[in-house]
């Protein structure tokens, strides 16, 4: 009971009764403050309280006796303002790193500081000074948090900070999972056993433990705002992406030596957690769909068939007239898929656009230069604005085809597979779109696998707040959202596992055959180039299959989630979307599809539209990613919905046209600059096969 | 215990004119409640560590007050550490003028901030003294007596 020991910086004064059965006498807490006069009041009231205290008059100090002492505190109380290190900052360590209940204390009552520090994740923010009344009611933090952890165990199967409890937590997770259909795969518990592993890292010293100081967290931050992750929405995603190709990612742009991508991959998951916890969203929302989902068979719970058809083909490994269809679609009737929805048609521009590069890069083609230049540039990182003009420019060559395209499309409702084709012959003759976007249908699924990863949540928010912005025509985009949401799986698989992006890369090669087939020109043989290119698809679908064989249950998360966000919470879902833009907004060669997306965007509808160039690039950029996820949809689904809404068209065109405004301008201003900005798009597309492997 | 009896007396109204002419706030009580058996001078040792503490920021403040552009959010920084310290110990004036010369800061009000800042001083040094004295003779009244309100 000897408490007088207020010289030391630090020092635990346990007060005489720690009797832990007489909850919460014994409550284990840290209090942080660099004002000793506080520090020693706090300490003494929280003695007072039978809490047994540990005080620490450095934020820096608290952090390494956190981390050394893991399960050691039960919840932490840090003042805001300290010299060495602010106590936000510690909050958020601590957030990431322990997942303790924080109090933060001031003497500044100012809305706004009482505000930062609940938004930072503050489970209570107290006034100085800091009465005894107060801290005799800490305690409910620390149930609270460990009710929270539990709920989360069981449903999400996510294993956070267990603390005191890891055994049970293990087994609660098990069971769970279980009870919901073996939607974690063996990796998927692989993951958590690491996570476990890390935990009793502290005692064991198994290996060698990463501290994740203040500055390697900003560095792993800044890392993940370049790739433009949207931990935060797409937690669902997150799932998947945290054991692979994101950490990889991250870990590259970190470039700390000594750190390995389970480390990323495990600090991307508390990272996540930690933004999960902040935005407070209820971890039920995904996983109780999943759950129910589960159940049924794996694809039916998407409406859209398209998913189905991936998988029947994957499956067969053969070629039926269906997927015929669907890989015309996909191929060279992606304009034609539009007439359900007209954003797709722009994002084909675009995204041929991409891979127009290096197809005509290979056949040498004149109309782009220097080959040699691209070359290099591939391993420079192209500024954000150089990409975003090399789109524009790329979109506003290639309008004038996509018009063409458009009134064909436009006059054939029908949305049968032959006139689809035909109005691409059209394009081919006018020039060499068909081989390019022939050619660059199977890039594209890479790319759009790399980068975007996360932002497919993005989309789905995007979607959402479609469906409210256009009431009118909310049905036909609802459908749209939800095929989306199905495409966004095989992206998710290529990208999960690191041998894809290379098949995928490779068919290029496959596209080049293609891209000849469709040179001769005629419409039939067109046809015939079509299959062709089916065949050539047909490998990168089997290896979705082999994806989905290995992790179909994520899939079919990730899908259940992205639909339910749409339809429903599309509230969140908007806010969601505020948020986004300042995570993309920072992205190195990501930015350029964005770019491309956004001009897409401007086809898209009216609404978006005016988001994008009223307010900010960065929501803009997010509406394009979501267009991308509706492209691919377009193409894989184009056989089962084709035909659905025509009545959009109509005004699709004229928006079209205001596009294309914009993009004649911005060609004018960048006229000049053609060469570099296709340089620009080869970087993309090598950038982003890269990335997955 | 004639003589004990009116130094408790003593000390009682020693503490009492510091509530009535505003030096101490309940804050104060609230630190005499958290003296027992384990703390017996805990007040005392809160002030004393208020005191030594609080000496350095106000030497910290007197300087960056000499700066010619007053670096407005430096000062609010160090006023702020300084009122947090006086808070809890309850010192009541201190705080208010604190708490004035922060809002002088943030308003860019140089001349107030000054003026401020000897009103605190002169504040914070009688309530210094007075509290000195105050232990003092608490001391001399013996552990226990020093005036507790019954819990």
């Amino acid at each position: 009971m000897n408490l007088n020991n207020d010289k030391g910086s630090m020092s635990t004064a346990s007060s005489s009764v720690t009797v832990s059965d007489q909850f919460p006498a014994g409550l284990r807490v840290l209090v942080v403050d660099d004002d000793p006069t506080c520090l020693r009041i706090l300490e003494k009231m929280l003695g007072t309280c039978l809490y047994e205290v540990t005080k620490c008059n450095r934020a820096e100090i608290a952090l390494d006796m956190l981390r050394t002492n893991k399960n050691g505190y039960d919840i932490v109380i840090s003042d805001v303002h300290m010299p060495d290190m602010d106590g936000f900052k510690l909050l958020e360590q601590v957030g990431l790193e322990m997942d303790l209940p924080v109090i933060m204390m001031s003497a500044d009552d100012s809305k706004q500081v009482v505000m930062k520090g609940v938004t930072h994740g503050a489970c209570d923010y107290l006034i100085k000074p800091v009465r005894i009344e107060a801290l005799k009611n800490i305690w409910q933090h620390v149930v609270r948090k460990r009710k929270n952890e539990w709920k989360d165990l069981e449903q999400s199967g996510s294993v956070e900070e267990g603390d005191r409890q890891p055994k049970p937590s293990e087994e609660a997770d098990y069971s769970s999972s279980a009870n919901e259909g073996n939607w974690r795969t063996s990796k998927r518990r692989k993951d958590e056993e690491e996570e476990i592993e890390e935990r009793d890292d502290s005692s064991t010293l198994k290996k060698p433990r990463v501290v994740w100081s203040v500055e390697l967290h900003q560095q792993f931050v800044s890392a993940v705002n370049q790739l433009g992750i949207d931990i935060f929405h797409t937690y669902a995603f997150a799932l998947m992406y945290t054991t692979e190709a994101v950490p990889k990612k991250i870990l590259e742009l970190m470039n700390v030596p000594g750190l390995t991508r389970e480390n990323v991959a495990s600090h991307l998951q508390k990272y996540r957690l930690y933004l999960r916890r902040l935005s407070g969203v209820s971890p039920h929302q995904g996983n109780s769909f999943i759950s129910s989902h589960s159940q049924e068979p794996p694809y039916g719970s998407l409406s859209s068939l398209s998913g189905l058809d991936f998988q029947t083909l994957a499956a067969t490994g053969q070629i039926p007239a269906q997927s015929l269809a669907t890989l015309q679609a996909a191929g060279l009737a992606r304009s034609a898929a539009k007439p359900g929805l007209p954003m797709p048609l722009v994002d084909q521009r675009n995204i041929f656009s991409f891979d127009n590069q290096k197809l005509r890069f290979g056949e040498g083609q004149p109309q782009h230069m220097s080959s040699g230049k691209q070359m290099n540039l591939l391993h420079g990182i192209p500024t954000t604005m150089d990409s975003k003009q090399l789109v524009n420019l790329h979109h506003s060559a290639q309008s004038l085809g996509s018009l063409n395209m458009q009134a064909s499309a436009h006059g054939n409702p029908s949305g049968q597979s032959s006139p689809l084709l035909m109005q691409m012959a059209q394009p081919q003759s006018r020039g060499q779109i068909l081989t390019e976007t022939s050619g660059g249908q199977v890039p594209r699924l890479p790319t759009s696998v790399g980068h975007p990863i996360l932002s497919n949540g993005a989309a789905g928010a995007m979607l959402a707040r479609n469906g409210i912005g256009e009431n009118s025509r909310g049905t036909g985009y609802n459908s749209v959202s939800q095929t989306s949401s199905v495409l966004n799986f095989p992206l998710n698989h290529s990208a999960e596992l690191p041998g894809n992006s290379f098949p995928l890369g490779s068919t290029p090669g496959i596209s080049a055959g293609m891209s000849t087939l469709t040179t001769k020109g005629g419409f039939q043989e067109e046809i015939n180039s079509d299959i062709k290119g089916s065949g050539g698809f047909m490998p990168s679908y089997d290896i979705f299959n082999d994806l989905q064989q290995h992790k179909p249950h994520n899939w079919e998360l990730q899908n259940v989630g992205f639909a339910f966000d749409a339809s429903q919470h599309s509230n969140s879902l908007q806010a969601s979307v505020d948020v986004t833009p300042s995570v993309l907004v920072n992205q190195g060669y990501s930015s350029s599809q964005r770019n491309v997306q956004n001009s897409n965007v401007s086809a898209m509808g009216k609404p978006i539209f005016s988001v994008g160039e009223g307010s900010e690039h960065g929501i803009a950029l997010n509406v394009g990613q979501h267009l991308n996820s509706l492209l691919v949809d377009n193409s894989t689904r184009v056989k089962s919905e084709r035909v659905t809404d025509t009545s959009c068209q109509p005004t699709l065109l004229p928006q079209h046209f205001g596009q294309e405004d914009l993009m004649s301008a911005i060609l004018k201003q960048q006229q000049d600059g053609l060469g570099p900005a296709e340089n620009d798009f080869e970087f993309d597309g090598y950038s982003l096969d890269n990335i997955p492997v | 215990m004639e003589r004990n009896q009116q130094l408790r007396r003593q000390l009682a109204s020693m503490r009492q004119s510091l509530f009535d002419q505003g030096h101490l706030d309940e804050q104060f009580i609230l630190l005499e409640e958290l003296q027992d058996d384990a703390n017996p001078n805990f007040v005392e040792e809160v002030v004393t560590l208020h005191y030594r503490d609080s000496a350095r920021l106000i030497t910290t403040i007197e300087r960056a007050l000499e700066k010619s552009p007053l670096d407005f959010n430096k000062l609010d920084g160090y006023m702020h550490q300084f009122k947090g310290s006086s808070t809890s110990i309850g010192a009541k004036k201190v705080k208010a003028e604190s708490t004035q010369f922060r809002e002088y800061c943030e308003a860019g009000n140089g001349e107030g901030c000054l003026k401020t800042f000897q009103l605190l001083k002169r504040d914070y040094a009688t309530l210094r003294r007075k509290l000195e004295a105050y232990f003092q003779l608490a001391r001399q009244a013996g552990p226990n007596e020093i005036a507790c309100r019954p819990k």
